[in-house]
């Protein structure tokens, strides 16, 4: 008896190391960047993202990764924080993002990160909509449904700044995106920060008015395609070939010849509306459908002014970790050297390498 | 006989036996975490312990600047109000129905298919219905957790009854009986400890219900914070959060089974809990 409760003992204790030297295995050396020929990318529906799906479905994308001989796998993701998510975790190697997602999620966490395409930037597509008040300084005193911490935060933020207010004068209610307009039609909701499509179906409402929306900070909220700094740097050919793929879809869409009507349709049926829906969307966000308009962009000096203004109220909200002392933890750098933050941690790239190379015509 | 079946650990046996799922999980954790803190000091994914415990100091001793509260009392207090009304809710429903579906034909009959097709109905799909119906605000939340427990409770407590044995209800009444004290003497002595085991039982899905409301619209809460969290992958407060949560309904579940032993010591003769 004795005996055989020591054997127990012991295949249990050669048990335990042989589930450590498992652990150890499993999680192998984590991915090395080097030198691969299969990416993996995801996209969520938006407006300024329907070009990518469109261009998975008439085989855009593996036209340019067959270009450049490697092959890229762009799945669409349901969920938009999830696929940030899972790109910070790495299982992805790039994804679309808006900036302060791209700042607050990766660089944060730590993920080298370059945007390489500056696509769009919100130009009326999140706002601010009031039951009874008419301008933002009704806001003072109202309860806000709105997702927290997200760039519609953000909004809000630049909203009560405009009418000398700030956060303490409102209530914020975190509320799930998928309930806005479910949540609109409660007594409960005051007011609310929304995003398309949500947003132009509650426009419709009569007791909606739009106090306040991004175009009012224009090129302040930008969607930006971003892919991992390693990752990217030991293959420029995922790189090419996303740029190429990229600009080819964005000019078939803004002609309106018929190729560029029936793109525009299929992107608005992807994205559960009409042509008409889809377009008035569109109008609210400012595309750079040539890769010399994003170059003109991204080199411009307001950039690293507004993501220096993003990056501090990302630091006033806690979104810098735990350990950031102030709101210089993480770098930034920008296109001519200029660095924003700590220039010894630099997690987040506005790289124009490769859109420098679309306008020239190189790819 | 020497057969496994037979053999029976220590106590220190027990003791270490049952700490050891628990020491090989954390190993495995802390084994990976170290792995992709190595590779990138500031990964989200997997904090250190130590980045969860001043996670910890952080949501537990320090008030926030922006409220002034300290969030994870503020949280606990906040969820645990809306769990203790949606139970108790639930609870009272359930007794009532469940003794008059169980001992009344008259209400089983018009009462039994109706709560039988009712407690097929996924409370999750009601959720939008119940924010519309309801507002966003408290009763809504309550309420998804009544609607997902009752059902159970009543159905529960009606099969209870219906199973006492019909020797006892006959002898009550030749003692002279009436309706009332039979509901009062025989049938509600017996099947509170039931009740009790429904409900505990019931922890787990009002937990999640919970959870699920708090995450659609809501300033404060366990799964309000959560969610919050999770919009850039705090895990160094996801995570301890999952473990209080897993601890307070832990204790829930021991207080209600001591509440039951020292009630209805009878009903814990030759079972485990």
């Amino acid at each position: 008896m004795a005996e055989l409760r020591k054997k127990i003992a012991r295949t249990l204790r050669v048990g335990l190391v042989a589930v450590a030297a498992l652990g150890v295995a499993l999680a192998g050396g984590p991915a090395e960047a080097a030198t691969k020929t299969s990416f993996k990318v995801a996209w969520t529906i938006y407006a300024g993202w329907m070009p990518w799906g469109y261009a998975v479905d008439q085989g855009i994308v593996k036209k340019w990764a067959d270009k450049y001989g490697i092959s890229i796998d762009m799945v669409q993701m349901n969920d938009y924080i999830e696929s940030i998510n899972q790109y910070t975790a790495g299982s992805l190697d790039g994804v679309l993002a808006a900036n302060m997602d791209a700042l607050t999620i990766p660089a944060v966490g730590g993920v080298d990160t370059t945007s390489l395409i500056n696509g769009d930037f919100s130009n009326g597509n999140d706002g601010i909509l009031m039951k009874t008040g008419k301008t933002v300084a009704d806001l003072k005193g109202a309860k806000v449904n709105l997702v927290e911490l997200s760039v519609s935060h953000y909004l809000l933020a630049r909203a009560l700044e405009s009418a000398s207010l700030s956060e303490r004068d409102v209530k914020t209610v975190n509320t799930s995106d998928a309930d806005f307009i479910a949540a609109y039609g409660t007594g409960d909701v005051q007011a609310m920060v929304a995003w398309n499509p949500a947003l132009s179906d509650l426009k419709t409402r009569k007791d909606a008015n739009l106090v306040f929306d991004s175009s009012k900070i224009p090129g302040e909220i930008i969607d930006i395609a971003i892919v991992n700094t390693a990752t990217l740097k030991d293959n420029p050919a995922l790189g090419k070939a996303l740029v190429g793929a990229w600009f080819e879809v964005l000019s078939i869409m803004q002609k309106n010849d018929a190729a560029g009507i029936a793109a525009r349709t299929a992107m608005a049926k992807a994205s559960g509306t009409d042509l008409a829906g889809y377009e008035s969307q569109l109008a609210t966000t400012r595309m750079f459908y040539t890769p010399a308009e994003a170059v003109a962009f991204t080199k411009s000096p307001q950039l690293p002014e507004t993501m220096k203004r993003v990056r501090d109220f990302s630091f006033s909200h806690g979104l810098l970790g735990n350990g950031a002392k102030s709101a210089d933890v993480v770098g930034m750098e920008f296109p001519g050297g200029v660095v924003v933050g700590d220039p010894k941690n630099i997690k987040l790239r506005f790289d124009l390498t490769f859109v420098e190379m679309a306008a020239a015509g190189k790819l | 006989m020497r057969r496994l079946i037979n053999l029976r650990p220590s106590r220190q046996g027990t003791f270490f036996l049952g700490a050891l799922p628990f020491a090989i999980v954390l190993v495995i954790y802390f084994v990976f975490s170290s792995l992709r803190l190595a590779e990138n000091p500031a990964d989200k994914l997997m904090p250190a312990f130590s980045t969860m415990g001043e996670a910890i100091v952080r949501v537990a001793a320090e008030p926030e600047q922006r409220s002034g509260t300290i969030v994870l009392w503020a949280d606990t207090g906040a969820s645990l109000v809306r769990l203790a009304l949606g139970l108790g809710i639930a609870t009272a429903i359930g007794l009532v129905f469940g003794i008059l579906n169980g001992l009344i034909v008259y209400a089983r009959v018009t009462l039994a298919p109706f709560v039988g097709v009712l407690s097929m109905v996924p409370p999750m799909a009601l959720l939008p219905i119940l924010f519309i119906m309801l507002g966003l605000e408290e009763t809504s939340k309550v309420a998804l957790i009544v609607i997902g427990v009752a059902p159970y409770l009543m159905r529960d407590l009606a099969l209870r009854v219906e199973e006492l044995p019909g020797e006892q209800l006959v002898k009550a009444q030749t003692l002279g009986a009436s309706t009332w004290v039979i509901v009062a003497r025989v049938v509600l002595p017996q099947i509170l400890p039931r009740l009790i085991d429904g409900l505990r039982l019931s922890l787990g899905p009002a937990w999640l219900f919970l959870i699920a409301a708090e995450a659609i619209a809501s300033t404060e809460g366990l799964g309000y914070r959560i969610f919050l969290m999770r919009r850039y992958m705090a895990m160094d407060v996801i995570l301890p959060y999952v473990a209080w949560i897993t601890f307070l309904a832990a204790i829930s579940d021991w207080v209600l089974v001591q509440i039951s032993r020292r009630a209805f010591g009878w009903a814990h003769l030759g079972r485990g809990a």
